[in-house]
């Protein structure tokens, strides 16, 4: 979930009044964004740098709000006071209009694109006067969607910039990078996009967006009728272009590998920032020109028709509401909602800012929190059912039941570990198993074959208990298994494992007779068959058969497998197939 | 000892009272003896009762030791000289404290020195003496103070031949239980005094109920395993059937597209999700139902405008670690709703799920979930609201609050707070939400049938009810399994 930071201060300002700490908290939580943490930039930056460092920043309180992550509207400070300003009735839901020029400035995409970055959309924010806070907030917004919406730039990456310092029509085309030769950002010196790359490889922010581009035959680039480059998409913006707090006319655009996102993305800026044009929530429109010569007006700002029942909204809530009163709900949360003659009906309005609303139950759920999900009568469902167990966790429990009776002690170990620990570590070949692609660290390479590894572990870990050690697990490993769906299963084993002074078999063989006893199987009904297995020492390992099948192994681990898991002391073992005896 | 405590008990009869200072010189023995014997009298329930004093007294320092053992320096100087005398030089070397005798013996006119020829010669003047010195200090090592003369002590003291200190001695009178006959007393009952009957009369040894009694030799099951067994308990409680999670290996389909999370979702990411390359992909998926997700995904429909995107069949494929149990719910639902017609159905499950996140004292890659869910036609919002409270009632929490929250499969989504008395805030226990019509009506379910579903960790109630603060004192292999030795059962509900 995305968290942002806003300046008290000037989130009173914004909302028009002040509250509390414990007021705005409530009004947040009811809303359901939730105020995560009280601080200031100061201590934000002695948190990030560390100890006792000077002072630095600001000591103006820093409000940390958590933003819902389908809520890209409520990311900036414009946003999130202008959503709860309408929520406590202090102001109308705004109507966002698109100015259509005589002769709208264009933006034309060439096939070439076609590869690398298909779409674009652009719009126009005209007569913007920016103070210092909004020109940050302006700035943040665009760094909160890239790292959200447009994930990490990879689905859309937004530029801005001075239109008075460009002139259009606009190109939208991808070239070969030694093609491309601009100053990028915050530069003087002009480079060429395969220079650039190699620029900002040292970048510790842009370093991660150069791989979307790096390795296609063309780069994408967006360019004015002079040829003055305004951007290298997902990468910078031309130094040429750059907006500043003297800017006065803001040219967006936007480009993508998914369309969609690209409107939403582009909608929620000029939504948010026309609120600091001359004429407030205006936009001009840019006409997109196609590559098959189809105009495409920019920005979409379409405020979908959503037609919801009233008797619906109150039987999906819980509620018992009127329809009058849920449209009033309603336009508490943004929605403009009008309620229609048969009495039932509610025409509600979708605002672009509110992209998350897909279907008939997020207009419920906004009814939902408007009424106050506190508020609503609890109820308990008439759904009438006999519970049942899994019957192979019921016998799980009875059988660990049973070895905690037999003064064993459970330990819970983890399913994935490293390849080592069921080949090396246990002297034998790496088996099939169920490997991780892209595991952080050696202890999650594949999912365990056996439980032994994690006993020995817990072994390991507790060296200085009172031995005999005699721990037991009943759970499941993990086997390659192609008559499933997936490819694989679980298979529940029962490990048992005695470490001590002597090697103890015979206390690992008294359990595996216990279990069988305890599971009624007699004992002329399974037998003990001397097996090899390079786990375990010579001469003293066995299988257990039952009717014909092989449903266990045990016997006293080899030396080297002890050595391995840094133990001293010999160590008997077994492990038991459950689900082969269910 | 049994000796002198019997004597003891027949003095105090005769007597009725005595202090062990005076007793001790009366019969010739050390005090300290005396004191022995009352200690161990005082064992015995209320026999005797003896109170302890305090009282200026003298004890004899190393050389006092000696002189009382051995007679005083010049005596000692004295009886070391022969018939015939003895050469002066000789006379010092006959032990250590020598020259200090030979000062005194000399001033008391016992000697006398002969000078002629080679070496002095040293000879007795007197026909025999009277040590003064040696008897006083016994009588001082007895106790028997009053029996020495101030002057003595004052001449001793300066000579460094006894000190002064403070003495404890007792003063001992008849207890409640006053006997002098002592009997042995038996430690245990045995079966050979029950079968001849022997435990009649014999008195036994008092029981020290303050010490610990011997730790029975036990298994133990997991602290975490006992707490998911009351979980497991409450949900059966509720009528609710427990759903086979025995599958850690799942597909993103069930685990994310049918639940209608976008395949650009960030839960998809690898940063997030543990994806497999052994078995790489799932080899079945059920086509006509797989289509009707693809096309919700990129369409909508059923009233949804879906996510406008191109679904891929290939990345549902790809296998991961489950990130949620809630993949078995889908597979559940979807079953269910292959079923004519609709039943409503209650299913549980608490079980593994692996997430690829940073690891710190509260996040491991493993861990484990509890879910429930309840299919039924019109189903609501207070419906969830009104099992929440019925549910967590059961753990023993009765105050709830509910934030709404986003989750991508259920709308609406709320986040279950309660409220913590020790920390005196709102914490949040679990969430919750109303399945998405999108991810149960591509599965068949009739349009009316709705599904409330509530999920927590069960690492986070353990650890809380426990008091852990770090997650891998609980579980995994690095637990301490004193831990586990200690831990007490588990009654969620009294908490």
């Amino acid at each position: 979930m995305p968290t942002i930071g806003i300046n008290r201060d000037l989130l009173f300002k914004s909302m028009g009044r002040s509250y509390t700490e414990s007021e705005f908290d409530e009004l947040c939580f009811e809303f359901g964004i939730e105020l995560d943490e009280v601080t200031s930039e100061a201590r934000e930056i002695q948190k990030e740098r560390g100890g006792d460092t000077a002072v630095v920043g600001s000591e103006e309180v820093l409000f940390k709000i958590e933003i819902p992550a389908n809520r890209y509207d409520l990311l900036c400070v414009e946003g999130l006071t202008r959503a709860l300003r309408i929520f406590e009735s202090r102001e109308q839901v705004p109507h966002y209009r698109v100015i259509r020029p005589q002769s709208p400035l264009q933006m034309h995409v060439k096939d070439s694109t076609k590869s690398i970055r298909p779409f674009v959309v652009s719009a126009v924010l005209r007569n913007v006067t920016f103070s210092p806070a909004s020109y940050a907030s302006f700035i943040d917004l665009q760094e909160k969607l890239h790292q959200n919406v447009c994930r990490k730039r990879s689905l859309v990456a937004i530029g801005t910039h001075d239109l008075d310092t460009i002139e259009g029509p606009f190109v939208y085309e991808a070239r070969p990078p030694e093609q491309i030769r601009f100053a990028p950002l915050n530069q003087t010196r002009e480079m060429t996009a395969t220079e650039l790359m190699k620029f900002y490889e040292v970048d510790s922010h842009l370093r991660s967006y150069l791989p979307l581009i790096r390795d296609s035959p063309v780069y994408p680039v967006i360019s004015d009728r002079n040829g003055v480059v305004l951007s290298l998409p997902p990468i910078i913006n031309g130094n040429h272009s750059k907006i500043s707090l003297s800017t006065k006319n803001v040219l967006i655009e936007c480009t993508a590998t998914d369309r969609n996102k690209a409107t939403i993305v582009l909608d929620t800026m000029v939504t948010m920032f026309s609120q600091h044009c001359a004429d407030p929530f205006t936009v001009e429109a840019v006409d997109v020109v196609e590559v098959d010569g189809s105009v495409s007006q920019c920005p979409e700002l379409r405020s979908r028709m959503e037609t919801v029942s009233a008797k619906a909204a109150n039987s999906h809530v819980g509620i018992e509401e009127s329809a009058e009163r849920i449209a009033s709900l309603l336009t508490r949360m943004s929605l403009s909602a009008e309620l229609q003659a048969d009495g039932d009906s509610i025409r509600v309005s979708v605002p672009p800012t509110r992209a998350d609303v897909l279907h008939a139950c997020d207009v419920y759920e906004d009814v939902a929190i408007a009424f106050g999900f506190n508020s609503i009568a609890k109820k308990i469902p008439e759904t009438n059912c006999i519970g049942e167990q899994f019957v192979l966790n019921k016998l799980t429990d009875k059988l660990r039941l049973e070895l905690a009776m037999a003064g064993f002690t459970e330990v819970l170990t983890f399913a994935l570990c490293s390849e080592d620990d069921v080949s090396v570590k246990l002297r034998k070949p790496l088996q099939s198993a169920a490997r991780i692609a892209n595991p952080k660290t050696c202890d999650f390479q594949v999912a365990r074959t056996t439980l032994l590894p994690g006993l020995l572990k817990t072994v390991s870990s507790n060296k200085n208990m009172a031995m005999p050690l005699q721990l037991f697990e009943v759970a499941d490993v993990v086997l390659l298994d192609s008559g499933e769906d997936v490819g694989a299963r679980n298979d529940r084993r029962l490990a048992a494992l005695f470490y001590g002074k002597t090697a103890g078999f015979e206390v690992i063989h008294g359990i595996l007779d216990r279990v069988m006893q305890v599971l009624a199987i007699p004992t002329q009904r399974y037998r003990v068959v001397a097996t090899e297995d390079s786990t375990y020492f010579h001469g003293r390992c066995a299988d257990v058969v039952v009717d014909g099948r092989k449903v266990a192994i045990l016997g006293v681990l080899h030396p080297d497998v002890v050595t391995h898991f840094d133990l001293a002391a010999p160590c008997s073992y077994l492990e038991l197939y459950v689900q082969a005896l269910a | 000892m049994a000796e002198l405590k019997e004597r003891l008990l027949q003095i105090l009869d005769e007597k009725g009272s005595f202090d062990t200072l005076t007793l001790a010189a009366e019969l010739g023995v050390f005090h300290q003896k005396v004191v022995g014997g009352v200690k161990s009298l005082q064992i015995e329930e209320n026999v005797i009762n003896a109170e302890a004093l305090s009282k200026k007294g003298w004890e004899l320092t190393d050389e006092g030791k000696e002189v009382a053992k051995e007679g005083s320096h010049e005596a000692r100087v004295f009886h070391a000289i022969p018939e015939g005398g003895i050469a002066q030089d000789e006379l010092m070397k006959a032990f250590a404290t020598a020259k200090i005798g030979f000062s005194k013996a000399m001033s008391s006119g016992w000697l006398e020195i002969k000078k002629g020829e080679g070496k002095p010669l040293v000879r007795r003047k007197v026909e025999s003496i009277d040590d003064t010195v040696q008897p006083v200090l016994k009588r001082i090592e007895a106790m028997s103070f009053d029996e020495v003369s101030d002057k003595d002590k004052q001449e001793f003291k300066k000579r460094k031949l006894i000190n002064e200190v403070a003495m404890t001695y007792y003063h001992v009178t008849k207890g409640s239980n006053f006997t002098t006959q002592l009997n042995k007393q038996e430690t245990d009952l045995t079966a050979e005094m029950i079968a001849s009957g022997s435990w009649k009369g014999v008195p036994f040894k008092g029981y020290n109920f303050n010490a610990l009694g011997a730790p029975p030799p036990c298994g133990h099951l997991h602290p975490l395993l006992k707490v998911r067994a009351e979980f497991r308990q409450i949900f059966l409680e509720m009528g609710f059937t427990e759903m086979h999670t025995n599958n850690y290996i799942e597909s993103s389909f069930w685990n994310f597209d049918a639940l209608f999370q976008p395949q650009q979702h960030p839960a998809r990411d690898a940063h997030d999700t543990f994806f497999v390359s052994e078995p790489a992909n799932c080899l079945v998926l059920p086509d006509d139902y797989v289509k009707k997700v693809g096309e919700m995904h990129s369409h909508g429909g059923h009233g949804s405008q879906g996510y406008s995107y191109d679904w891929k069949l290939d990345e549902a494929k790809k296998n991961i670690l489950r990130t949620h149990t809630t993949a078995v719910s889908a597979r559940m639902l979807y079953r269910l709703a292959q079923e004519k017609p609709f039943k409503p159905a209650k299913y549980f499950s608490i079980d593994r799920v692996f997430r690829n996140e940073a690891l710190d004292a509260t996040h491991l890659a493993e861990f484990h979930q509890i879910e429930g869910v309840i299919a039924d036609r019109n189903l609501t919002l207070g419906h969830l609201i009104g099992m929440l409270y019925a549910f967590f009632k059961k753990l023993g929490i009765h105050k709830l609050r509910f934030k709404p929250a986003y989750n991508p499969y259920t709308e609406p989504s709320m986040e279950v707070f309660s409220y913590h008395e020790g920390l005196k805030k709102w914490v949040e226990i679990g969430n919750s939400g109303v399945f998405r019509p999108e991810m149960l009506l591509p599965m068949g379910l009739p349009e009316d049938v709705r599904v409330i579903a509530w999920g927590l960790s069960l690492e986070r109630p353990t650890m809380i009810k426990y008091g852990i603060d770090n997650i891998r004192e609980l579980v995994g292999h690095k637990i301490n399994l004193k831990v586990v030795y200690d831990n007490p059962i588990c009654r969620l509900e009294t908490d």
